[in-house]
């Protein structure tokens, strides 16, 4: 059939540009790999050459291949599947990126991209390293093209491509048996971007973690071109700052996810253990495992056996978390993970081709990996930083056990799950990991490598020991830390991380003056630890003091022993009445419908009962995108210096499913005429033709008029009142007015002769409109974000600085 | 040490019948939502209630409990991850985080929401 109207142009070429990075990131591999193997130095020098073209060309395939599908989605070409499923017409142009890498092969394009920018970087930097590096980066890079390849080898599928029509991945959909389908209204617009995804933090979270993925990869091609070359140790400083870079980007990545969650999911938090969380954190910590042994290594020799393994496994547990995240295996555990995309076997092959190969090579190289045998001196910066690094370890492993669980329990059908309080579950172990890390962090600069004067240590860290202590035991006191949900032991944990936490900050903050003299240039390190202490200040004060302000009084079943677990929550508000809510009175005032029905913002007045101080929330409730019928919710949030109020709205009645249906009474009236309801009477003012104004805008083609009414309550209070009759489009329509405080809905239901319109006058109770309201306090907030930029800031001070000492 | 103290958090995936027999055990079904029966909440009522019934993997019926606000879009969930406890007839959960919605259109890869969705316009 020849289908009528189809770009197929762009796909083609796009397809084809896939194809070509794909044979160039295996030539890339190959001829690096020979250029390591050459005997001779011309041979290894033309090898380099051919690799390097062939990653150039890959990349900027990859680049093309993005522009191509960029094309595609922002001219809305609807007969590419990509397109049609991930966006549509009305998408803000800032949201198109979005709706590129919403799709997993998009997702994957963009990691390859990323690959692409950082290995044409390590080509630039790296020298020596370049030829061994640069295998191992491209045959990454091959691994992840197929991913998003899209072809089929003796009848098996490599990869979705992001080229695919939407007549190709629905053969048998009846719509494609029409020639111009494309005319169809299914096909005039696309299914639009996941509502969730419409958020400023989408536009940059995903690049920034992908990013921190890619990064991964570079320590990683370090590690096996040291092991493959048999050149142990040589490659630790020049791998030091892509360590730096990774660990940073990779922080800045996951704690922007944890914003976005806590600023537009409603999960009443930043961090959830969720598993899709947990499986980028534990990469994570392992790469900061594997830095600071290779600091250790760097300045004293030990722990390069260890610095090797956690750079492995690194790289090993960002795919694991790729194919835990993707393969739906986590459905029955996680919020966000995506659903099978049929490509599993790829997925775990990915896996498996670079953890089964890097660990043969590891512990067939092991013995010849130099290392130290003496023991490490208990005075010695080395000893503690190991320490650290070994708790680090220990702290990825408890979490990724768990999150596994799904998977093992596919392995060796057992059946376990974590019970229902998954939060709890993961706090109480991570609260004592706090708890030493934080006390490393304090004290282990102060230790010198090698050895350490017992008197300097003890005299340099006494005053910040005193200080922290101060501090501390001040919180203890005058903090109202007391978060006994459960159990004293879990609160007294809680202080020993708040102490440890803070004396982190003060010792690090204390180092740049008394160990560097102030030198700020060199205290990348110190820097990155106070950010580091703040974090774990922040997230142990806004967890442990988190607030529910709107508890439920109202509620008659929340007394007694059992009222901690019945709800009480949500707080119900109707509209205009001002409701006690502890330290505060909350008003539901208003809410206003925007982007074409999409979108209701509540307009809820908040005033402190103490100080009298007033403001104002927007929290909304969107309606999701085509296809997917139902609703989310937005929070909106006031924040403090030192506090943030979150507010949400759980359930409102203006969008609720259920109708009204008692009828109208109806009276034909004349102008001057009264009627009367059951707590007052309704005049008939006057009539409007055509009315103007900021509730109604008719277009010149329609007819409108409107009824002017005066509703007298209880022979008191007036309200105005204004329903319309309209005729548009040669159809009839009302749109009725309400007067909420009354339960009356009024309407002007049609014209009966020159003299008399008929109103319509509906009573009922359930006219008032309300909404559940979550109110949540969260106290120092402020202090995880601005400890996750400290210590960035602490980490790129620190990559600058030894990427110049690299060089000189 | 570690391990020791995450086993004393595990629980195990059961059905409404066996977790009947561990009445007060925190357990994890994956169960239905059964839409024969309305899923009541009601804010002005009480905003922290929502009651459903579920039907697990064997086909047992029960009613849930759940006493926070009715998830958005639960009317459409092919699936639900249920924590709770078995209390009588009922099943009980009282962690905001004890229910999984699984809706077929979570994140669009599943091709047969939107094979749908073409035929019907």
């Amino acid at each position: 059939m020849n289908y009528i109207g189809e770009h197929l142009l762009p796909g083609q070429i796009g397809h084809f540009l896939v194809v070509l990075s794909f044979v160039a990131a295996l030539v890339a591999t190959i001829a690096y790999a020979r250029s390591v193997h050459a005997t001779s130095l011309p041979d290894a020098a033309s090898w380099k050459r051919l690799g390097r073209i062939a990653f150039v060309i890959d990349a900027v395939a990859l680049f093309s291949v993005f522009g191509v599908i960029f094309y595609i989605v922002a001219n809305h070409y609807f007969e590419y599947h990509y397109a049609w499923n991930h966006s549509d017409r009305s998408l803000e142009s800032k949201y198109l990126l979005s709706s590129i890498w919403e799709g997993q092969e998009g997702s994957f394009l963009l990691w390859a991209l990323w690959h692409a920018v950082l290995g044409v970087i390590v080509i630039k930097t790296s020298r020596k390293w370049e030829a061994p590096v640069m295998s191992v980066m491209s045959l990454a890079q091959v691994c992840v093209t197929t991913m998003f390849l899209g072809v089929y080898i003796f009848g098996l599928k490599i990869g979705n491509s992001p080229f695919l029509l939407t007549r190709e991945v629905f053969p048998d959909n009846p719509v494609f048996s029409n020639a111009n389908y494309l005319q169809l209204p299914a096909m005039q617009d696309g299914i639009g971007l996941n509502q969730l995804l419409q958020n400023y933090w989408m536009t940059i979270h995903p690049p920034i973690t992908f990013l921190g993925y890619a990064s991964t990869l570079v320590p990683f091609a370090f590690a096996i071109g040291g092991l493959w070359t048999k050149d142990f140790g040589g490659w630790t400083k020049p791998a030091l700052p892509w360590a730096l870079f990774s660990i940073a980007i990779f922080g800045l990545g996951i704690m922007m996810g944890a914003k976005w969650a806590y600023e537009s999911l409603s999960f009443g938090g930043y961090w959830a253990w969720d598993p899709v969380e947990n499986a980028s954190l534990v990469p994570w910590l392992i790469m900061v495992a594997g830095l600071h042994t290779q600091l250790v290594y760097n300045s004293t020799g030990h722990s390069l056996r260890a610095t090797y393994f956690f750079y492995l496994m690194g790289f090993v547990l960002v795919l694991y978390s790729t194919y835990l995240t993707r393969s739906g295996d986590l459905q029955d555990t996680s919020v966000h993970a995506f659903v099978s995309s049929g490509l599993n076997w790829q997925l775990r092959a990915f896996v498996l081709a670079f953890f089964i190969p890097a660990m043969v090579l590891f512990f067939k190289r092991y013995r010849k990996i130099p290392h130290i045998a003496s023991e490490e001196n208990t005075y010695s910066r080395e000893f503690w930083m190991f320490i650290g690094s070994l708790v680090l370890f220990l702290a990825a492993i408890a979490i990724i056990i768990p999150t596994s669980y799904p998977l093992i329990n596919k392995i060796i059908g057992t059946n376990f799950v974590i019970g229902d309080d998954v939060e709890f579950a993961y706090n109480r172990i991570q609260v004592f990991v706090a708890v030493v890390l934080g006390i490393l962090t304090a004290v282990t600069q102060y230790f010198r490598y090698k050895d350490t004067p017992r008197a300097l240590f003890g005299k340099r860290v006494l005053l910040p020991t005193v200080i922290a202590v101060l501090i501390s035991v001040a919180i203890g006191i005058w903090g109202n830390v007391n978060y006994d949900k459960y159990g004293i032991g879990f609160l007294a944990a809680i202080h020993l991380a708040l102490f440890a936490g803070i004396y982190a900050i003060v010792a690090n903050a204390g180092y740049i003056w008394t160990g560097l003299n102030g030198k700020l240039k060199a205290a990348g390190g110190s820097v990155a630890h106070v950010g580091f202490g703040m974090m774990l200040v922040g997230i142990l004060l806004s967890s442990a003091k988190k607030e529910i302000l709107s508890i439920n009084l109202n509620n008659p079943l929340n007394f007694g022993p059992e009222s901690e677990i019945k709800g009480y929550e949500n707080l119900t508000l109707y509209q205009g009445i001002r409701t006690d809510m502890g330290k505060y009175w909350v008003t539901y005032v208003s809410d206003s419908v925007v982007k074409g029905g999409k979108m209701t913002y509540f307009r809820i007045d908040m005033e402190e009962k103490q100080s009298g101080r007033q403001f104002t929330l927007y929290p909304d409730i969107i309606k999701a995108t085509k296809g997917q019928e139902g609703y989310s919710n937005n929070p909106d949030a006031k924040h403090y210096w030192n506090k943030d109020i979150f507010i949400y709205v759980n359930a409102a009645s203006s969008i609720s499913e259920q109708k009204d249906t008692s009828g109208y009474k109806k009276y034909p009236v004349k102008i001057g005429d009264t009627l009367f309801y059951s707590a007052g009477y309704i005049t008939f003012d006057s009539v409007t033709a055509n009315p103007r104004n900021e509730k109604y805008q008719f277009k010149p083609t329609d007819t409108a008029i409107q009824a002017n009414l005066t509703v007298t309550a209880k022979g008191v209070k007036t309200f105005q009142a204004k329903p319309v009759f309209y005729v548009a489009n040669n159809q009839t329509r009302q749109v009725p007015d309400t007067v909420h405080s009354e339960g009356l809905e009024l309407s002007l239901l049609r014209v009966v002769d020159n003299q008399r319109l008929e109103i319509g006058v509906k009573e009922s109770t359930r006219l008032t409109p309300y909404i559940a309201l979550k109110v949540l306090q969260f106290p120092f907030i402020y202090l995880v974000w601005i400890g996750t930029v400290i210590m960035i800031v602490g980490l790129i001070m620190s990559m600058v600085r030894r990427a110049r000492l690299g060089k000189s | 040490m570690i391990l020791l103290s995450f086993m004393g958090d595990l629980s195990t995936y059961e059905t409404f019948a066996t977790a009947r027999q561990k009445p007060g055990k925190s357990v994890t079904v994956i169960a239905k939502l059964d839409k024969s029966s309305p899923i009541e909440y009601n804010p002005a009522v009480n905003p922290n209630l929502t009651t459903f019934h579920a039907v697990d993997s064997l086909g047992n019926r029960t009613q849930v409990v759940y006493y926070f606000e009715k998830p958005f879009d639960m009317e459409k969930s092919d699936r639900i991850v249920l924590k709770g406890k078995m209390k009588g007839d009922v099943f009980e959960i009282t962690d905001k985080q004890g229910i999984l919605i699984k809706c077929p259109s979570k994140y669009k890869d599943d091709p047969k929401a939107a094979h749908n969705y073409l035929s019907e316009n």
